[in-house]
């Protein structure tokens, strides 16, 4: 299997993630709009491409590829690196519709 | 299959979201999967699509060993961006690929259950007429004049078959999508391949990207 395949049967996207990123985020997600701080794309989460989710989560802009999001995962401690992002957009009312 | 799982504390989910299933081994040994919920919303009850993968962690558990009255952990439900009410507009086009039917088939008896007038296309790709998943019921659900399924079987086929046999392409999003003019939503849903192409041929079409929802399943180690 080549290196593309590879890459092509292991990228998810936020949505995958949401679960884990709902025990640091209060309101739903992977409807939460992110910044790019890479290329300045505005993005949902869900719309993210992951990576790593076994150990967390890698998040990754889908028009530059940089690291917007990194959740790590380790015993009772999650550890989350916002330094791809410039900012994070959260509806806080009504964040089921 | 279809796994039925039933939770008082369950309360109803939208359209399209989907669910954390955690097994705990006697060990301690955690393994966690996402499935997608393909029935129509209901608190207290919901329905998974598992598909084996041989050597999966949590599949084969799921499909051999599970026995009704067992109890899972579950957490959900999860996803605010995949998903579709209504209230959303429409009209849907959604195009699957495998087990990744399921969240589209929670939009579509979501429709139904509420009576909604929003036209609906599917555009489904399986390997064979064997592997459609749910073929009895969208044939059924396909008798609503505002519902349209249309399959595509991309391994094998009968001689007699007049539909598709080959992967989506562009092409054959034209004949079926319509016009992006139409205002169509798109969701699209499968494994990670058919959902990259699917998205980049929607938009070479003229869907404008934010238009088009994506969800891509992993062969996940199941």
């Amino acid at each position: 299997m080549g290196e593309i395949e590879d890459e092509e049967t292991t990228r998810l996207d936020g949505n995958a993630a949401a679960g884990v990123l709902t025990q640091v985020f209060c309101g739903e997600p992977s409807g939460a709009m992110i910044v790019c701080a890479g290329c300045g794309a505005t993005s949902p989460i869900g719309a993210l491409m992951a990576y790593g989710l076994e150990l967390g989560a890698i998040l990754r802009c889908p028009h530059c590829d940089t690291a917007v999001l990194r959740l790590g995962a380790a015993g009772a401690t999650l550890w989350l690196d916002l330094r791809g992002a410039v900012s994070l957009r959260v509806r806080i009312a009504d964040s089921a519709s | 299959m279809t796994l039925r799982l039933e939770s008082d504390a369950w309360p109803g989910h939208l359209p399209g979201q989907h669910v954390d299933v955690r097994l705990t081994a006697e060990d301690g040994y955690q393994a966690q999967r996402s499935y997608s919920i393909a029935s129509a919303p209901a608190a207290g009850r919901l329905d998974l699509i598992i598909e084996e993968i041989a050597d999966g962690e949590v599949s084969p558990y799921l499909s051999e060993e599970l026995r009704p009255g067992d109890r899972l952990e579950l957490r959900g439900p999860i996803g605010g961006y995949f998903t579709w009410t209504e209230a959303n507009g429409g009209p849907l086009l959604l195009v699957g690929g495998g087990s990744g039917v399921a969240p589209l088939m929670s939009m579509l008896r979501y429709r139904e259950t509420i009576g909604s007038a929003i036209p609906a296309t599917l555009l489904y790709s399986s390997r064979s007429w064997d592997e459609i998943i749910f073929r009895e019921e969208l044939e059924r659900l396909s008798t609503d004049p505002a519902v349209r399924v249309i399959h595509t079987l991309t391994r094998s086929h009968l001689d007699e078959w007049n539909g598709y046999t080959r992967r989506i392409d562009a092409a054959m999003l034209e004949d079926v999508a319509g016009s992006p003019e139409q205002g169509r939503l798109a969701y699209v849903c499968g494994p990670t391949p058919l959902v990259e192409n699917v998205a980049s041929a929607l938009v070479s079409i003229g869907y404008p990207p934010a238009r088009v929802k994506t969800e891509r399943f992993g062969p996940t180690g199941g």
